[in-house]
């Protein structure tokens, strides 16, 4: 019963302070993790990185998998609640305010001021990932030795294409990812 | 003022919402958290593809904002996002609707690799295919970023605004709610200094629909 009272308490406070989204709670998790002694820091990094692979948000996929390790399938669901109910909270709170001066000027001038952030945000965010996707990252440990051999061209190919499936051609989404799949086991036996 | 009481009129009403509507935010949030990789903003085209361009229960500038909203509170952004637009959508009952939904893949797919496959992200195979994935991530944020910004980036005040965010972030790494309250700021400012563009400001973004 106390680590499910832990596991709630402790996701909660996670969900409730951290600002920037999922990537951005990661290393809070870690502190946590190693005050309470649940885990070692290889297998959280393991965590972390079927957290990354598998869909859905990272934030509830740590939250799950940490839960699960802990304590079992109950431990997995009551972190993940902890961790998305101060979402649930705040957009309740949050949306009330925005609807009620949603029209007004002051309120319209602050989103205009907003959304080439936001924007700017989303583009930087396609420049972090595409560092993860289009470089070989045992070369880039090894120290850049040529840019060709550094660069990982059957990623670069598949983004193009899903840039122009999806934009020109307007395929959707998620047979988008289908094909990605299948065109990177593809290029693994062809290059 | 007119225009935004009845807006507040009508989320009051969806507070009404029919069991049905509910079952569908549910479902869809369900796929949306189902098919996302890659946190919150790869989202975005399958949001615009599922709500915005095939229901219609959102505009597609009105995205903008909800990830606006998301960014700038606490916890995940693909929650946030997800739970905002089913308060949009159907008020309190949808946002809750929209939150499990979103959540539900993830608890059922992690505890199943957890339980069952051991160590899946070895296999080479797996790992080929995931790295295909990534690149489509990629992809999916650059359409989104490439959508909004038709929205957002009117006039040149904006491209500037959305241009000094890229750099201070891929520069001086600067964290993002600082950039979003100095946007905030920016557009108060404008409206300080220049009245009279506000109303073209506001309007021009009728014009744009």
């Amino acid at each position: 019963m106390k680590i499910y009272l832990q596991l709630i308490c402790t996701f909660f406070k996670l969900g409730l302070f951290s600002f920037g989204g999922g990537y951005a709670m990661i290393p809070l998790i870690e502190k946590e993790i190693e005050s309470h002694g649940w885990m070692t820091a290889t297998e959280f990094s393991n965590i972390i990185a079927i957290a990354e692979m598998t869909p859905g948000p990272i934030a509830v996929n740590s939250a799950t998998f940490v839960g699960y390790k802990t304590a079992g399938i109950l431990g997995g669901i009551i972190a993940t609640i902890g961790v998305a109910l101060p979402s649930l909270l705040l957009i309740l709170l949050v949306s009330q305010i925005f609807f009620k001066y949603q029209d007004h000027p002051v309120n319209k001038m602050i989103f205009y001021g907003i959304r080439p952030v936001i924007v700017g945000l989303i583009t930087t965010a396609t420049v972090f990932v595409g560092k993860t996707a289009f470089f070989h990252w045992e070369v880039s440990l090894a120290g850049i030795k040529d840019l060709f051999g550094f660069l990982n061209f059957s990623s670069i190919a598949i983004c193009i294409i899903s840039f122009i499936g999806m934009l020109r051609f307007k395929i959707h989404p998620i047979l988008m990812i289908g094909i990605s799949a299948v065109l990177g086991v593809v290029s693994m036996y062809l290059f | 003022m007119e225009g935004g009481r009845a807006f507040y009129a009508q989320i009051i009403m969806t507070e009404e919402v029919s069991f049905k509507k509910l079952k569908e935010i549910f479902f869809i949030f369900l796929k949306l958290g189902a098919f996302t990789f890659g946190g919150g903003y790869a989202m975005i085209p399958l949001i615009e593809e599922e709500v915005v361009h095939k229901r219609k229960w959102i505009k597609e500038e009105e995205v903008i904002d909800v990830f606006a909203v998301a960014e700038s509170i606490p916890g995940a952004i693909a929650i946030n996002s997800s739970t905002f637009i089913g308060y949009k959508i159907a008020g309190r009952k949808g946002a809750i609707a929209a939150n499990i939904g979103v959540i539900l893949p993830s608890v059922f797919i992690i505890t199943l690799i957890a339980s069952v496959f051991g160590r899946f992200q070895d296999n080479p195979i797996i790992q080929a295919a995931l790295l295909g994935v990534r690149s489509c991530v990629v992809a999916l944020i650059g359409v989104a970023a490439f959508s909004l910004s038709k929205k957002a980036l009117r006039d040149k005040l904006t491209v500037l605004l959305w241009l000094i965010t890229v750099l201070c972030i891929l520069i001086m790494d600067l964290h993002p709610i600082f950039m979003i309250i100095s946007g905030g700021l920016i557009g108060l400012l404008v409206m300080k200094i220049m009245p009279d563009k506000v109303e073209e400001i506001i309007k021009g973004r009728g014009d744009n629909e």
